[in-house]
């Protein structure tokens, strides 16, 4: 896997396809469906929100596609890796190179300062050393916190630590922003600004976002188009329906 | 993950919860310093005994005779050797060439006879013996009263304790309090004897020997030399508590000259009557010569090659190999006692680490969502294991040295009350602090073996559930 920026992929190709993919747990006696066959295409350098209430499976269908997890049954590819195919290591390696990732709860390090935060993918990676400040001063820049660097996560507000989860995702150019619920734990107005970043980044890097929400509102307004998910199940008006937000159509194909 | 970061990363995490963790580095130095104590103890009356046997010239000593005189004494090399009438004179040409050989530090005659010595116009008969300069340094003189010989031919003389209760009239009745060196050593230091002799002298030399004012001139039928009674001033320097019994030194002696004055001196010795027949150099024959070794590991080849000249060779060299068995089965003893405290840390180790993943859990899952492979958490815990071993195997050395220091500075107290000369039981040689820190790095990487398997498990999903 190259450490060094991927360029964008050519957008309008699968990115990711799912096939008839499933995750099953067992708890105790009961089988639980968290994903039951779900089938869906995403395009190079689209912006997807996946919508579902709580337990309809849709965090459980974002780290499928993270490697995070493993498929029961079915398939996952993404940018022709099957992910049920590769190994231990080689999902490390995917997740490292391939996905960012951004949570509700920002998971920041609470014992490393931001720069230390958005170093950390770089020392995975063994990027050489004096080239990792940098790059990470970059990063804070580009989601405008330079000067912030030296401070730890206790210290900044929310919408701060989202922005420093972003460069964090950002710092090892991956092709893929994965999004958990992004502004779940913000108020609407820092949740605007850091949907905001979200989307300068799906037009300006080309990355693909897939971004699971509960809030309608908030996808139509960012994603292109919408998957909704039901009891772990794609529902039927998933595949048709398409945003028809203003802010999205000059990336539509 | 590179080394300077998965060591920046556990160094950081160790900082983090610095009392739990700073307690684990304690254990394990309480159990390095346990090892290190044990250890050195082994090492330090190891090297103190070592260090005894060798200053008592046994270890380091190889006594060589010719085989004429040892008839029957080796089987080995009555049977192989040549036949011992026709093997090597040990004579003076034989001793140069024994001190030429590798690690020989001195070879020196033994000088040994019986005669008379007259103090204050009473003879008295006594065994005499000659002492090599480095014998200064022999552990029998460590208590002498006086000094020892101001030089290597100076008319002097050190007594055996028994000999100067002789000479003083002393003896005490069985039971009574042994008179101590210093009481018997004040009124004779100083004061002269007189050695009556029998000198050996060529036969050629009559005028020479008239000269000298010979009362007892006796021909032996067949020699080459004559035989002249002679006296000689020797001056009182030492006293020491050298048991003549025992095997130290030269044994059996009560009355010690220097080498050189007793070779000057020409004495006629017993074994000279049997060499006669086969002497033709004139070169001076001896009975018996001792060899040292400069060290006392380097005794076997110097013995080997003294018997492929053709001698007899004979040293303590088997006691001391069978010593450094005890020894090794001793220190592994020691070892074992050491390192239990060490075991208990280690699993002290596997406590801290174990309830670091669990505080750590989000952490973990993080490091897994933007990429860290399993062998990256694997990685970090391992080396925060290892830190924290070399962490306390450093500051447990620098312990368990002085613990050390400690029981040296007390028992040289005790010895220095009961005046005894300073020991030194405590050693910490630099092997010890490297295998002593290295043992504790193992150790503790062996600790974090099943801790940092369980991280690297740890599944991210679970790990990074909502609270």
């Amino acid at each position: 896997m190259a450490t060094a920026p991927t360029p964008p992929a050519v957008r309008g190709t699968a990115a990711i396809r799912s096939e008839n993919l499933c995750r099953h747990y067992r708890m105790g006696e009961n089988l639980i469906r968290a994903v039951d066959g779900v089938s869906f295409e995403i395009r190079s350098g689209e912006f997807v929100a996946l919508l579902g209430s709580s337990g309809s499976g849709k965090s459980s269908v974002l780290n499928l596609i993270a490697g995070l997890d493993r498929p029961t049954s079915g398939s996952v590819i993404v940018q022709d890796r099957d992910l049920a195919k590769l190994s231990r290591e080689e999902l490390a390696k995917y997740r490292l190179h391939v996905v960012g990732m951004v949570f509700q709860s920002f998971n920041l390090i609470p014992t490393m300062t931001l720069a230390e935060n958005v170093e950390l993918p770089l020392r995975f990676a063994e990027v050489d050393r004096q080239q990792r400040p940098a790059k990470a001063r970059e990063a804070l820049q580009r989601v405008g916190l330079q000067h912030r660097m030296n401070h730890r996560p206790s210290e900044l507000s929310g919408g701060e630590q989202q922005r420093a989860a972003l460069a964090r995702a950002l710092i090892n150019r991956p092709q893929l922003l994965l999004a958990d619920e992004p502004t779940g734990n913000l108020d609407s107005r820092t949740g605007t600004e850091i949907m905001d970043i979200v989307r300068e980044f799906n037009r300006d890097l080309g990355m693909t976002v897939v971004m699971v929400t509960h809030e309608r509102a908030l996808a139509e307004r960012y994603a292109q188009r919408m998957i909704f998910l039901a009891d772990g199940k794609l529902l039927p008006e998933s595949a048709s329906i398409s945003s028809a937000a203003p802010d999205a159509q000059g990336a539509r194909p | 993950m590179k080394l300077p970061d998965l060591t920046e990363l556990a160094l950081r995490n160790l900082r983090e919860s610095v009392l739990r963790n700073s307690l684990t580095t304690v254990g394990i130095s309480v159990g390095v310093a346990s090892l290190v104590a044990m250890m050195s103890l082994g090492t330090g009356l190891q090297a103190s005994i070592l260090n005894r046997l060798t200053k008592s010239g046994l270890f380091d000593t190889v006594y060589v005779s010719s085989r004429r005189e040892m008839r029957g004494m080796g089987r080995e090399e009555e049977r192989n050797g040549p036949a011992p009438g026709e093997s090597r004179v040990l004579d003076e040409s034989a001793r140069q060439e024994i001190e030429r050989i590798a690690n020989v530090s001195e070879a020196y005659p033994d000088i040994r006879f019986v005669t008379e010595l007259r103090f204050e116009d009473k003879p008295h008969l006594t065994t005499i013996a000659a002492l090599a300069p480095s014998a200064k340094s022999n552990d029998a003189f460590d208590t002498m009263q006086g000094s020892f010989f101001s030089s290597d031919t100076a008319p002097e003389v050190i007594l055996q304790k028994s000999f100067a209760e002789e000479l003083l009239g002393k003896r005490p009745p069985l039971g009574a309090p042994e008179p101590s060196v210093a009481e018997l050593a004040a009124p004779l230091l100083g004061k002269e004897l007189i050695m009556r002799y029998a000198q050996r002298a060529p036969a050629q030399s009559d005028s020479s020997l008239a000269k000298a004012g010979s009362e007892n001139q006796s021909d032996v039928p067949g020699a080459s030399y004559t035989v002249v009674s002679r006296e000689q001033k020797l001056k009182i320097v030492g006293l020491s508590d050298l048991d003549p019994e025992s095997m130290r030194g030269p044994a059996h002696a009560r009355v010690f000259l220097p080498l050189k004055l007793a070779e000057s001196l020409h004495v006629m010795q017993p074994t000279d009557i049997r060499e006669i027949a086969q002497v033709s150099s004139g070169q001076p024959v001896y009975s018996s010569i001792s060899v040292r070794v400069s060290n006392p590991s380097r005794i076997q080849p110097v013995e080997d090659a003294i018997k492929k000249m053709g001698f007899t060779a004979f040293s303590i060299l088997d006691a001391s190999r069978s010593l450094q068995q005890v020894f090794f089965v001793v220190d592994i003893f020691l070892f074992i006692f050491g390192s239990l405290a060490l075991t208990v840390a280690s699993i002290g180790i596997v406590n801290t680490l174990v309830m670091a993943i669990l505080e750590r859990r989000r952490e973990i899952g993080i490091m897994k969502a933007i990429g860290a492979s399993d062998g990256d958490v694997q990685l970090i815990f391992f080396a925060e294991a290892g830190a924290m071993g070399i962490l306390g195997g450093i500051v447990g050395v620098i312990l368990g040295w002085a613990i050390g220091q400690i029981i040296n500075f007390g028992t040289n107290i005790y010895l220095k009350s009961q005046s005894l000369p300073p020991e030194h039981f405590w050693a910490v040689p630099w092997w010890l602090v490297a295998f002593a820190i290295g043992f504790a790095f193992i150790v503790s990487l062996v600790a974090g073996l099943y801790p940092a398997a369980r991280a690297a498990r740890l599944d991210p999903v679970q790990a990074l559930r909502y609270e």
